[in-house]
């Protein structure tokens, strides 16, 4: 990008270092942290919402629904990650096509499936093949969070199933001798509650989720952990820059973000648990309220 | 995430429906010299240069993609992308699932690369990527099989101990032995397996097999095929 870089094989030193740490690739390898946290930061609360719609529906009174809720998080929790992340993105994205077509060329007759091989019309194609290459980073990008936040969705679930269950009966056996309605005491008893059981649970998928971005590569989502590798390996003299196996550098670099994130993490989640904790019925709350007093 | 999909499914819904006559080609983007991302971030190689010029010769308008060496045959299947080209050798087995085209680099001897000369290649433990027809030799034979997700762990394995040796297309690892400065050397005898590069397509594309088949056939006649081995794989590369 600059001008001393235009032969990077006849400069060397600290010319030659900045001239390969802002290489194209290098700007991409910086540019895969922000995606790894607008990954983080979208995922997250998907995951919580999917997370909370279930273990409302495991509590249900309906059994269709419970079983929905039940199973959901069985289900997921039960099949490994490599497997939804290979073969249910395709499915995912099969499906989307399938349904596409039904809309921009109903009158498609050829069959869907032929043999191995997946066939709808050339419009029905999510991303059209004329499509930008943006728009297809986007679109794995999609698959990518639908992906994570239907797997992380059903470990939410069960965190916050067992903190609903954990809110001591009491507490809403008082709500009901308010006159409050079962509504009610969800919403004003048992919700703001269950919190405080539920967090560790959460903070501990936080902390999985942050570690489980490389699984994007599968998805044709560069990440952080595979620009690292390919950075990182030996490079021979057809590449602008050779240099020897450099990955753990690179990979010391992860670590390095790894543990900050780790930190940043628990600040927060330590701050958001005495947050929680206050005028609760646990011991947290209680050794707070004396200290207050 | 809705405000993303939605902007994602107006892009592609916008796009244009003139889609009939793009193609698009697959590679690895980390074997070279073979195809590679470079230092800009682009696809580069033999196998960019060569894809270029099959789609100029075919009238074709075509883009590029990268996408993980295991998973590349499935997402061919589901029409993710078009071709594959990712200096993927014609096999038996690959046949009865996807289609090649006519081979654009001859059948290549596989080699085992290792640390010191009298490294027990036969028997000991042998480093190869996943799902190549070097994987599945090594797993006929005697030796322990190590498998990698990419070319360059498989290198990264012998050279810190790893593994005893590498077995991998000679073409590759040729420039990384004679550039390793003596840490790295052949041994034993190349072993013929494989029958040559083709580009991977779909059974039913048959129309673009021939168009991309008459393409190959024109720049093996002319020369220009062999004059860009040459300029890729040096006077070591096989020739037509």
């Amino acid at each position: 990008m600059f001008a001393v870089c235009a032969d990077p094989k006849s400069i060397e030193g600290l010319t030659w270092l900045g001239c390969y740490l802002t290489s194209g690739k290098h700007l991409d390898f910086y540019m895969s942290f922000v995606t790894v946290l607008l990954l983080l930061a979208v995922t997250a609360p998907a995951s919580m919402v999917l997370g909370f719609g279930g273990a409302v529906a495991a509590r249900s009174h309906v059994a269709p629904l419970r079983w929905l809720g039940k199973g959901y998080s069985a289900m997921v929790r039960g099949v490994p990650d490599i497997v939804y992340f290979m073969f249910f993105v395709i499915a995912l994205d099969q499906g989307f096509e399938i349904v596409k077509q039904q809309f921009v060329c109903p009158g498609w007759d050829q069959p869907i499936f032929q043999g191995l091989e997946f066939h709808v019309c050339p419009a029905a194609k999510v991303p059209v093949a004329t499509a930008s290459p943006f728009a297809f980073q986007a679109y794995g990008f999609s698959l990518a969070v639908i992906t994570f936040a239907i797997v992380f969705g059903a470990f939410v679930t069960n965190v916050l199933y067992g903190a609903m269950q954990a809110v001591p009966r009491a507490q809403l056996e008082t709500g009901e001798a308010y006159g409050m309605s079962h509504h009610q005491v969800f919403r004003r008893i048992l919700v703001p509650q269950m919190w405080t059981y539920a967090l560790p649970g959460l903070a501990n998928l936080w902390m999985i989720l942050i570690k489980a971005t490389p699984l994007l590569f599968l998805l044709s989502v560069k990440d952080i952990v595979y620009y690292a590798r390919e950075l990182g390996g030996f490079k021979t003299q057809a590449y602008d820059y050779p240099h020897p196996d450099w990955r753990i550098y690179y990979f010391l670099g992860l670590l390095v973000f790894y543990l900050l994130m780790t930190k940043v993490s628990e600040v927060v989640l330590g701050r958001l648990t005495a947050r929680l904790s206050q005028g609760q019925a646990t011991a947290a709350g209680e050794a707070m309220r004396k200290a207050a007093t | 995430m809705k405000k993303l999909l939605l902007a994602t499914t107006l892009i592609a819904l916008t796009a244009g429906y003139a889609a009939a006559d793009v193609v698009r080609l697959a590679t690895e983007g980390a074997y070279p010299p073979f195809n590679f991302v470079d230092d800009t971030g682009e696809i580069a190689g033999f196998e960019r240069e060569f894809g270029d010029e099959i789609c100029k010769r075919a009238a074709l308008e075509c883009t590029w993609s990268t996408n993980e060496w295991d998973s590349i045959i499935p997402n061919l299947q589901s029409g993710n992308y078009d071709v594959i080209i990712a200096g993927m050798s014609i096999t038996d087995e690959r046949k009865q699932v996807i289609d090649f085209s006519d081979n654009y680099y001859p059948p290549v001897p596989s080699v085992y690369v290792a640390a010191k000369a009298d490294a027990n290649f036969a028997s000991g433990t042998v480093a190869v990527q996943v799902s190549t027809i070097q994987a599945a030799y090594i797993a006929a034979s005697g030796a322990t099989l190590l498998e990698f997700p990419t070319p360059d762990e498989t290198v990264a394995a012998v050279r810190n101990g790893e593994a005893d040796a590498v077995f991998a297309d000679f073409d590759y690892l040729n420039p990384l032995v004679k550039e390793s400065g003596g840490a790295l050397m052949v041994v034993g005898d190349p072993v013929a397996i494989g029958g040559g590069v083709g580009l991977g397509l779909r059974q039913s594309d048959q129309e673009l097999k021939g168009k991309l088949n008459e393409a190959i056939a024109a720049m093996k006649a002319d020369g220009s095929l062999n004059v860009l081995i040459e300029k890729y794989f040096g006077a070591e590369g096989q020739k037509f």
